[in-house]
C-alpha cells in the first residue's frame, strides 16, 4: 500500500540519480552487453563471463568479494543450480574487476520499499542498470544474491541449453532427448558426454532463452550446503591479502597523520640508517618503511621525529557533540517520510519525547588493512581484499600514472569487510609506496593502531523522536536525525563522483520501517566537517535501529501495551512479513510480557534490505553486573538459499551490534582517535556469547538482504532488555557506561 | 646473529634481530602465513601459535625468547591430513571470514591437550583470550565439544 507521497518521495530519488547519470547515457548504452572481461588461455573456453570451461574442468565466476558471507559458495550455487554441477566440481575464482561484474540490485535497491508497487519495482530495476553504466562492481548493501538470484541462475540455465545443443549436433539427435546431470549430457541410450568435451562446440551456439527451475525442483539451493572456502579457513591455507608472498617481496608499515592532515616536517636519516630499513616514503599525509620484515618497518616508522599540521574537521569530542545538535538547526537534508501531519497533537493524546545519542565506531576488521603492489615501471599489479575491486582499480591506475589497463587487480579473501573494504586508502597508500620500489612488491600492512585510527567511521548521531499513542496504539511519531553523510563522501573517495541530493543514510531504518502509524515523519540532518565517515555493517540502520526500536519500546510503555505486542499491533496490517518475524521469536522465546526478578526481556523489529529481523534478548543480573543469556532471532529474507549459512550470517550480525551496543566507542581529542587498539575497542568475546537460536521464515515475496540485517536490532533489543531489568532507560551508547556487563 | 628454530619439524637458521617477535618470524621469514597478525599486543589471539604444545601469542614472543619446538596451524594438519579439530571446524562449518581461526584451533588444540573433556565454561575460560569479529562462537563452542566428546 504505497500512498502517493511514498510514491512521489521515490520519483524524487529516481531525478536525483537521473542527473547524475546524464543524458549522454542513452538506453542503447545500457542494454548493450558488458564485455567479456575474460581471457581463455589456449583451450579454454569462456562461454559467458561467469563460466569457463577447459579440458580439465569448469570454472565458475563469483565476482564478489568473500568476506565471511559465505556470497562465493551461494553465488556459485546459483549457476550451480541451472548448470548441472555439483560444487564439488567446480573452482571458483573472483575474477578481475570488470563492468560485466556490476552490482544491479544496488542502485535499485535504493528504490524499493517494504510497500513498494510492481511499477516501483520495475523502476528499481530500470535504476539497476545504472550500476553497469558506472561500473559499479560492490559487494555491499547486502545485495549480492539479490542482485546475483535471476542473472546467474539465467546464466547456468542458458550455459546449460547451449551445452545440450552442442551434443544434440554431435549426437545427431533432437535436444529435447537429452538430460544433464553433474557435468554430463546424457543420451537416451545412456551416453554420457562430458561438458569439458562440449565446450568448444557449445561456444558455437546462440544462448537460447530459458525457463528457470521452480525452487521445489532444486538440488543445491535450499539445502544446507558447504562453503567451499572452509577448508582453507580451517588449515590456515587461505590467502588473504596479508598472506601473499611473491619473489623478492619487501614489507611496508605506515604511520599516517593522526589528525588526517599533512606533515610540516619530518627527520628520517636515524631510521633510514637502521638495519632492514630500505626505504623512507613521504605519503603526504604520512610516512612509510619498508623493510625486509613488517615488524622492522613498523617500529622504524613509529621512530621518526615528525610533526603534523592540525585537523581539518571538528577535533574533539565537545566541538562534534555540539556541532550535531546545532545540527537540528539546519535545513534539513531529507524528509523521507511525510504522512498525515505531525504538527498537531492528535486529540486526547500526550506528547512523549526522547533523546538519544550514539558514537563513532570502528570496523576493526580482524585483517588489518593491507595490499600488496608491484609496479615496474610500465605495469603494475595488485592484490587486496577489496569490496570495489572496480574503483580500487581506478584509484590505483590513477596513482601510478598508468592506464587501466595496465594494472592487473588482484581480490583476494577478506579478513573481515564490514563496509571497510569498499575503501580505497590501502589500495592509494600501497600504489604510492610500490612507485618508490620499482620491480620490488611491497606488501603494506597497517598496525592495528593506524587501522583504528585511521578507519573511515559509523557516524556518531543524535535523535529527537517526539510521538503520542491513543487507545494502545501509536499514532504520531516525529523523528530527526543529525549526523554526517555517508554516502556522498565515500562515493567520492571510491569512485570520484558522488550522487549528491539528500543522503538517505541518516534516516534508513527510522524512516522506511513497517509501521501503521498515520502521522510518520522523519527528517535527516546532514552536519558538516565532522571525522571521516563510511559505511559500516548496516550503514544508518546501525543508528536508526536503536533511535526507533528504543523509541518504540518508550511508546509502548506510555500506550501501557507490552513491548512486543505493541509492534505486532502496527506491523499486521501494514507488512505482515513484520508481523510473521515478530510472533516468531514470540513464540520461541516463550514470551509472555512477564520475567522474573533479576532477568530482564527486550525486543526490537527491524526492516533493512528488504528483510525483516524480530530479535529478543534476555538479560541477568549477576552479582550487580548483567549477563546477556539467551537470544532468540527471527528473519524473513524471502528465500533462504543457503539456511545454514543464513543462520551464521544472523547470528555475527547480531555479535557485531552487541559489541557496538556493550562497549564499543570512538573518541576524539585535538583531531585524534584515542582508541588504538583492541584493549581500547573491545568487541563480545565467547565469554559473553549468549545462547541464540534462530529462525528462517520464508513469507514475503522478495528476496531480501541477510549479511547486515541482524545488527540493528541488536542494540535496541539489549537496551530494552536493561529497561525490563532495571526499570532505567538508556538513550545513549555504549550502554557499559550505565551498567557494568560480566566479561 | 643468527637464531635457531624449529617449526612443524623442520630446523631453521634466522638472521634477524633476536627482538623480532616470532610472528613476524614466521609470516615474513618463513612464509609460514596461517598465523595472523591482528593486534600485535596479545589482545585478540590471532596469532595463536603452539611452543612444546603450549599455546603462546607469538606477537609478543620474542625470537630470542623461544625456548621450544613451534607448531603452527600449518603443522597442526593440512588440508588433506586435517586435525580432528580442523575436521570439526569444517563439519560444523565455523569460519566466516576465517581470519582469526588459525588462532582459534591453536588454542582450542592447546586446551584439548590439557583437558581432553573440558567444561563448557573450560572453553570459555580457554578461547576467552581469540577474538572473532564475525561472531562465530557458538559454532566453536560445538566443534571444539564435538572433538572433546570425540561424537
Amino acid at each position: 500500500m504505497a500512498s502517493a507521497g511514498k510514491i512521489l518521495r521515490r520519483t524524487f530519488l529516481i531525478g536525483t540519480a537521473v542527473v547524475v547519470g546524464g543524458a549522454a547515457f542513452g538506453a542503447w548504452v545500457v542494454a548493450k552487453p558488458a564485455p567479456n572481461p575474460l581471457k581463455p588461455a589456449e583451450g579454454e573456453t569462456a562461454l559467458n563471463p561467469f563460466v569457463v570451461i577447459d579440458g580439465e574442468g569448469i570454472t565458475l565466476v563469483s565476482p564478489r568479494a568473500e568476506m565471511g558471507q559465505g556470497t562465493e559458495t551461494t553465488w556459485a550455487a546459483l549457476i550451480a543450480e541451472e548448470l548441472d554441477v555439483t560444487l564439488d566440481q567446480v573452482r571458483i575464482i573472483h575474477g578481475p574487476p570488470a563492468k560485466a561484474y556490476y552490482n544491479h540490485a544496488l542502485v535499485g535497491e535504493a528504490m524499493a520499499g517494504y510497500d513498494a508497487s510492481s511499477i516501483e519495482r520495475s523502476m528499481g530495476e530500470l535504476m539497476g542498470h545504472l550500476g553497469k553504466v558506472f561500473s559499479m562492481q560492490v559487494t555491499g548493501g547486502s545485495t549480492a544474491m539479490k542482485d546475483g538470484f535471476e542473472r546467474m541462475r539465467v546464466v547456468g540455465a542458458a550455459t546449460r541449453e547451449m551445452l545440450v545443443a552442442a551434443a544434440a549436433k554431435r549426437l545427431d539427435v533432437s535436444a529435447a532427448e537429452l538430460v544433464t546431470d553433474k557435468g554430463h549430457v546424457i543420451a537416451p541410450d545412456g551416453t554420457k558426454i562430458a561438458y569439458t568435451a562440449l565446450a568448444e562446440d557449445a561456444a558455437e551456439m546462440e544462448p537460447p532463452r530459458v525457463e528457470l527451475r521452480q525452487p521445489e525442483e532444486w538440488k543445491i539451493l535450499g539445502t544446507k550446503f558447504r562453503r567451499t572456502d572452509i577448508p582453507a579457513k580451517s588449515t590456515g591455507t587461505a590467502t588473504f591479502a596479508i598472506d601473499t608472498r611473491l619473489p623478492g617481496q619487501r614489507f611496508a608499515a605506515l604511520r599516517l597523520s593522526p589528525t588526517r592532515a599533512g606533515i610540516k616536517s619530518f627527520d628520517a636519516f636515524e631510521v633510514s640508517r637502521m638495519p632492514g630499513v630500505e626505504k623512507v616514503v613521504d605519503l603526504g599525509d604520512g610516512l612509510a618503511v619498508v623493510a625486509n620484515n613488517t615488524w622492522i618497518a613498523q617500529r622504524a616508522v613509529n621512530e621518526i621525529p615528525v610533526t603534523w599540521e592540525d585537523a581539518a574537521y571538528l577535533p574533539s569530542d565537545a566541538a562534534i557533540s555540539e556541532a550535531l545538535e546545532a545540527g537540528f538547526e539546519l535545513a534539513a537534508d531529507s524528509m523521507l517520510r511525510d504522512d498525515g501531519d505531525v504538527s498537531t497533537l492528535p486529540m486526547g493524546t500526550d506528547r512523549i519525547e526522547a533523546e538519544y545519542s550514539v558514537p563513532f565506531l570502528a570496523h576493526a576488521t580482524m585483517e588489518p588493512q593491507s595490499a600488496n603492489a608491484w609496479f615496474d615501471g610500465g605495469k603494475l599489479k595488485v592484490w587486496t581484499g577489496s569490496q570495489m575491486p572496480t574503483f580500487a582499480l581506478r584509484v590505483a591506475a590513477e596513482e601510478a600514472g598508468l592506464d587501466e589497463a595496465d594494472v592487473e587487480f588482484n581480490v583476494t579473501y577478506l579478513g573481515g569487510g564490514f563496509g571497510r573494504r569498499g575503501e580505497v586508502d590501502f589500495t592509494r597508500y600501497a600504489t604510492r609506496i610500490a612507485k618508490e620500489m620499482p620491480g620490488t612488491p611491497v606488501l603494506l600492512t597497517y598496525s592495528r593502531e593506524e587501522d583504528m585510527t585511521h578507519d573511515f567511521y559509523r557516524p556518531a548521531a543524535k535523535a529527537r523522536f517526539a510521538g503520542a499513542v491513543k487507545d494502545g496504539k501509536a499514532v504520531m511519531l516525529d523523528a530527526q536525525v543529525s549526523s554526517a553523510p555517508v554516502i556522498g563522501p565515500a562515493l567520492d573517495r571510491a569512485a570520484g563522483f558522488s550522487p549528491g541530493g539528500p543522503d538517505a543514510a541518516i534516516t534508513e531504518g527510522t524512516a522506511n520501517q513497517p509501521y501503521a502509524i498515520p502521522n510518520y515523519r522523519a527528517r535527516g540532518y546532514a552536519v558538516p566537517d565532522l571525522p571521516p565517515v563510511g559505511f559500516w555493517r548496516s550503514v544508518g540502520n546501525s543508528l536508526n535501529g536503536f533511535f526507533m526500536e528504543s523509541f518504540m519500546d518508550e511508546m509502548a510503555v506510555a500506550a501501557g501495551i507490552d513491548p512486543l505486542q505493541f509492534r505486532m499491533d502496527l506491523t499486521r496490517d501494514e507488512f505482515l512479513p513484520a508481523w510473521e518475524v515478530l510472533n516468531t521469536v514470540k513464540q520461541m522465546s516463550g514470551w509472555t510480557g512477564e520475567t522474573p526478578d533479576g532477568v530482564g526481556r527486550g525486543v526490537a523489529m527491524c526492516y533493512s534490505f528488504g528483510t525483516p529481523v524480530a530479535m529478543v534478548i534476555e538479560v541477568a543480573d549477576q552479582d550487580g553486573a548483567v549477563k546477556i543469556t539467551k537470544a532468540w532471532i527471527a528473519a524473513d529474507p524471502g528465500v533462504a538459499l543457503n539456511p545454514d549459512n543464513i543462520k551464521a550470517q544472523l547470528v555475527g550480525a547480531m555479535v557485531y551490534g552487541l559489541s557496538a551496543a556493550i562497549s564499543e566507542e570512538i573518541t576524539f581529542a585535538d583531531g585524534a582517535v584515542q582508541q588504538k587498539n583492541f584493549p581500547d575497542y573491545e568487541p563480545l568475546r565467547i565469554t559473553q556469547m549468549p545462547e541464540t537460536k534462530v529462525s528462517i521464515l520464508e513469507v514475503q515475496d522478495h528476496l531480501g538482504g541477510i549479511g547486515e540485517v541482524a545488527t540493528p536490532p541488536a542494540a535496541p533489543a539489549l537496551a530494552n532488555a536493561l529497561y525490563d531489568l532495571r526499570g532505567e532507560r538508556y538513550r545513549s551508547l555504549p550502554l557499559k557506561k550505565h551498567v557494568d556487563f560480566k566479561i | 646473529m643468527a637464531y635457531t628454530l624449529t617449526v612443524n619439524g623442520t630446523t631453521h637458521e634466522v638472521d634477524l634481530p633476536g627482538e623480532v617477535p616470532l610472528l613476524w618470524v614466521l609470516r615474513d621469514q618463513l612464509n609460514l602465513t596461517g598465523t595472523k597478525y591482528g593486534c600485535g599486543v596479545a589482545s585478540c589471539g590471532a596469532c595463536t601459535v603452539q611452543v612444546d604444545g603450549q599455546a603462546q601469542r607469538s606477537c609478543v614472543l620474542r625470537l630470542e625468547d623461544v625456548d621450544g619446538e613451534v607448531t603452527t596451524i600449518e603443522g597442526l594438519g593440512q588440508p588433506d591430513t586435517l586435525h580432528a579439530l580442523q575436521q570439526a571446524w569444517i563439519d560444523h562449518q565455523v569460519p566466516q571470514c576465517g581470519y582469526c581461526q588459525s588462532g582459534q584451533i591453536m588454542q582450542a588444540a592447546s586446551l584439548l591437550a590439557e583437558l581432553p573433556s573440558p567444561s563448557d565454561e573450560d572453553i570459555d575460560n580457554a578461547m576467552a583470550g581469540n577474538l572473532c569479529r564475525c561472531g562465530t562462537y557458538p559454532r566453536i563452542r560445538a566443534a571444539i565439544k564435538s572433538v572433546a566428546e570425540g561424537v
